[in-house]
Parts: structure tokens; sequence; C-alpha cells
């Protein structure tokens, strides 16, 4: 309930507002679970944008994976972390075993949830893509159900990078891409998933003429 | 100003005017249905969308100027808001100027509260020598040389295309009124309306008679045809708009369309030539149909300062 009204009263109208999305590939955005939604990571807002793409009666469909260590340090972080977004926490440290390390993934997953996570593992340099990972593909290698759709996402590092606390607003592109095929290695999917990031972030509005991998239409 | 005079807080003129508009509006909406029953296996999706887009602007627009000045001052700084939040994402910007563009954006409601308190002084230089040297100032103290002429300008470019320019706008609402039958308002609908117009007259020219080419780099389907076609319809329209709705003669009015006409077109290609050097077809998504908020505004941004201008100086 407070995921509902804290997407409905602030998260939406902020979008809305103050950020402005141009979104493309909206039809393949999965909204029925179980499903992988493999985002870039930039910012914080990353997260709330794309889970404002989704109507308000499927908000609660669409869990964040996030990392334990910096969502519970605090605990007041930690109840919003639980209770307005309903993050899957992910235990960075390396301590844990495979298996124990995706439980909640794979428990979200087999309940029909929709889970959104980055591959990147970081924010990194703001609109700078760093590697992926290869953490997604051993979280749904064994799951013939569950699907990985990419999307890219650019501007919201203008609009909030790292290690900033000013706002400011800027428009933002979402581009959502079809389902990703896994390739039998591993290392061919990491391979096969940045040239998909590739092509995405071709279609970005914001993307300027200035930087790599210029849009043209 | 009589009782008798003003339907729903709209002075009369001003209300007859806005029923034209929205008759206009129901005409297209009826012609596109017709169209559909014809030709039922032809795709008008994006028609469709462009026509609804326009009742929702041009209800938004109205709406506003109905419920009073102060509310259309906050509409025209919202839509400025708008329009500079899209040229920011779309033109080339070092990660350090965001906080250059913070204060680019505060500029808007400081500009708007010149507008609304009247302050002619003030609103016609704040921008084009506070802000112009503020900004500047502001970078050097983040210090990133590289790129800095190219930033500065950038930015203020952008503040002085959708913040300067469409406050303009806001502005004829506070001039001193001298036509009552209309009000202050009568003078933005005449804005609007013969800048949106001329749009679409130039197109209906180039369509019908468009064969000579006048920049067949930026705009390739701009024709001279189109040009003067819409040149003469938006004289004549303004002479007669502007003897109703402003206190414009029929000679004033008609200076006044040539200016619009011509203006519009400039800030047309303008706005064109920004995309093609950003090799982008629309300018973002926000209005469905038409594309972002510059590609409606593009017109409005060269014909609002220069129709002012004109007014403040010939007429008011």
């Amino acid at each position: 309930m407070a995921k509902i009204l804290f997407f409905a009263l602030i998260v939406k109208p902020f979008v809305f507002l103050m950020l402005g999305l141009n979104v493309r590939g909206r039809e393949n955005l999965p909204l029925k679970g179980p499903a992988v939604l493999a985002g870039n990571h930039n910012s914080h807002l990353d997260t709330i944008v794309l889970m404002s793409l989704y109507p308000l009666k499927d908000i609660r469909r669409i869990r964040p994976v996030a990392a334990a260590d910096y969502f519970y340090k605090n605990k007041w972080v930690g109840w919003f972390a639980d209770h307005c977004i309903g993050i899957i926490p992910l235990d960075r440290s390396g301590k844990a075993d495979r298996s124990q390390l995706f439980q909640g993934c794979h428990k979200a997953l087999d309940n029909g949830d929709v889970l959104l996570l980055f591959p990147e593992g970081s924010r990194g340099v703001p609109e700078k893509m760093s590697s992926v990972k290869k953490g997604v593909f051993y979280l749904v290698k064994d799951r013939t159900d569950t699907k990985i759709t990419p999307v890219v996402l650019h501007g919201l590092g203008s609009a909030l990078p790292r290690n900033e606390a000013l706002f400011v607003p800027f428009n933002c592109d979402v581009v959502i891409g079809e389902h990703f095929e896994l390739r039998d290695e591993v290392s061919d999917s990491v391979k096969a998933l940045t040239d998909v990031y590739t092509t995405l972030f071709t279609y970005c509005l914001t993307r300027q003429a200035t930087q790599e991998g210029n849009r043209v239409e | 100003m009589q009782n008798s005079d003003v339907i729903f807080k709209i002075p009369s003129h001003s209300f007859v005017a806005m029923g034209v508009v929205l008759g206009l509006l129901a005409l297209a909406t009826i012609i596109r249905l017709s169209l559909k029953r014809k030709h039922p296996e032809r795709d008008d999706t994006e028609l469709k969308l462009r026509i609804q887009s326009w009742w929702w602007m041009i209800g938004i627009v109205f709406a506003a100027l109905g419920a009073g000045m102060q509310t259309s001052i906050v509409l025209f700084a919202f839509i400025s808001f708008l329009a500079l939040k899209e040229f920011f994402s779309i033109v080339p910007m070092r990660l350090s100027d965001r906080r250059v563009a913070f204060w680019a954006y505060l500029a808007i409601p400081l500009q708007y509260y010149w507008v609304a308190m009247g302050w002619y002084g003030m609103f016609i230089i704040f921008i084009p020598v506070y802000v112009f040297l503020l900004l500047p100032m502001r970078m050097v103290l983040i210090g990133e040389t590289s790129g800095f002429i190219r930033a500065v300008g950038v930015i203020h470019w952008s503040v002085m295309l959708t913040v300067f320019s469409i406050s303009h706008i806001a502005y004829l609402l506070m001039l001193e009124v001298n036509n009552p039958a209309a009000g202050g308002m009568g003078l933005v609908l005449f804005l609007l309306f013969l800048t949106q117009f001329n749009d679409v007259s130039q197109y209906v020219w180039g369509k019908m008679l468009g064969k000579h080419k006048i920049i067949p780099k930026v705009s390739p389907n701009k024709t001279w045809e189109g040009f003067l076609g819409g040149l003469v319809t938006i004289s004549f329209c303004a002479g007669f708009a502007g003897i109703y709705l402003t206190p414009m003669t029929f000679e004033q009015g008609m200076v006044a369309g040539i200016i619009i006409s011509i203006s519009g077109f400039i800030g047309d290609v303008v706005i064109s030539s920004v995309k093609r050097d950003l090799q982008i077809k629309d300018s973002g998504q926000l209005i469905p149909g038409h594309g972002g908020i510059l590609d409606r505004l593009d017109s409005l941004m060269y014909t609002s300062p220069l129709f002012f201008h004109y007014y403040y100086y010939f007429v008011c």
C-alpha cells in the first residue's frame, strides 16, 4: 500500500513534471512475470523511472534487486527500500554461495514478479556504460520460464549523478528492447547483451551528437 | 467594461474567437472521421493523435486564459520550463554544466515574476543582461574550461528562446487594454492563432502549389509557393482579426500578420536546423503526433517578441 501511494502521489507526478520521458518500445515491457528487466545503471532515479512505467495496479509486481549492504546500512532507508520500493536484497560481499545468493530472486520469479536489475552492478561514471557482469545470466540460466528484457536509460546521469545531491531537471530516454535470447556460453551472452545495449542507445534523443554511438533515424 | 460584454469572465470578442477556434478544430475532427469512413484501410493514427493533441493544447490554454491573468502567467512559465528542459536535454552539454543549468531554470520564476508585477524594464533586460552575465560566472566557479565558449553560447541561447521569447506572450496580458471588447487576452489569442494558422496555411499552400524550394538543405518541404501563400493568407486574416481582437486598424493588423508570417517561418526553420544538427526528427515525445514541445513552439519563439515589440512601439 505504501508502495502504491508512493508511486501515485510522488514518483509519477515527479517523473512527469520534473523529468519527462521519451519512451520507445513500451510494448516490449513485460507486465507479467516471471521476467527480468535488465537496465544500465547511472543514477538512483533509474529504478524509480523504470518502475514508474508500470500502471499502479501492476506496481507491486516489479521488484528491483538491490545491494543489501547499501540499502540496509540505515534503518530508515531500509524501511523505505522494503515498503515503498519493495527491493529484493542481494548480498554483494561475496560470502554467500550462489544458490543462497539468488534465493530471494527465485522466490519472487516463482511468484510471478518482474525483477528489475542492473547487470553492470553499480552506477559507475555518469552516462558511461561499464561492463556487463555475469550475474544476471547465472540467475536465469536454469529457468526456462524467464526471459530477459533489455532496457537502456539515458539522461538520468545528468539529472542526478552518483555522489551528487542536487537534482537538475532533464528529459530522459527509455528504450525497451525485445526479449534477449540467452547464449549457451555465459561469456557470449555478456557480449551479446552489450551489443544489444549499444544498439538501443542509438535510439536515444538525448544522446548528443558529440558523444560516441551517434543516433540516426 | 459593461457586464454584457463579458461571458464567463471572458471579454465577448475573445469568447467568440475561442468559439471560432474550437469550431475549426471540430471541423478538422469531422473531416478526419469522414475520411476514415471513406478510406477505412488507411492508417490515420498520426493525424488522429495530432488533432487530439490540438484539443488538449487549446483546451489547456483557453482554460488558463479564462481562469485569469495569474493562472495564464503560471501556465506560460510552465511552458517555458518544459521547453527549456527539452532544449537542455537534446543539445550537447557537458556534465559539469548541470549546475549552470540549474541556475538557468531559476531564471524562469523570476522572469515571470517581473511579468506578473508588470515591471517592464526588468522584464526586458533581466535575461539579456543579468542572466547573460551571471551564467558564465557560475560556470567559471566550476572551473571546467574545456568547451567553455560553446557551453556559454548553448545555455544562453536556450534561455533566450524558451524563456525570454515565450515570456513576451505573457506580457501581452499586462499591457494597457485599448480594446475592452477583447481584453488583454485578445492580443494573446491573435498571436497564438495567427502563428499556428501560419504554419498550417504555409503547409497547405505548399502541398497545393509547392515547386521551388527555399532552403532544401534544412527543410526540403518548404517552398516559395507555400511561404508566399501563407504570407498573403495570414496578412489578410490578421487585418480582420486585428480589428476584432486588438486595438489595431486593418492596415496595422496586416503589418502584424506579415511580421508573424515571416518570423514564424524563420523560427520553424531555426529549430529544424537545430534538429538537423543533432540528427533527430523530433525534439521529444511530450505531445503525441507533434513531437516535443519545441516542435510546437518553434515559430512562437520568433513571432512572440517580434509581434510584441511591433505592437508595443507602433500601436500601444
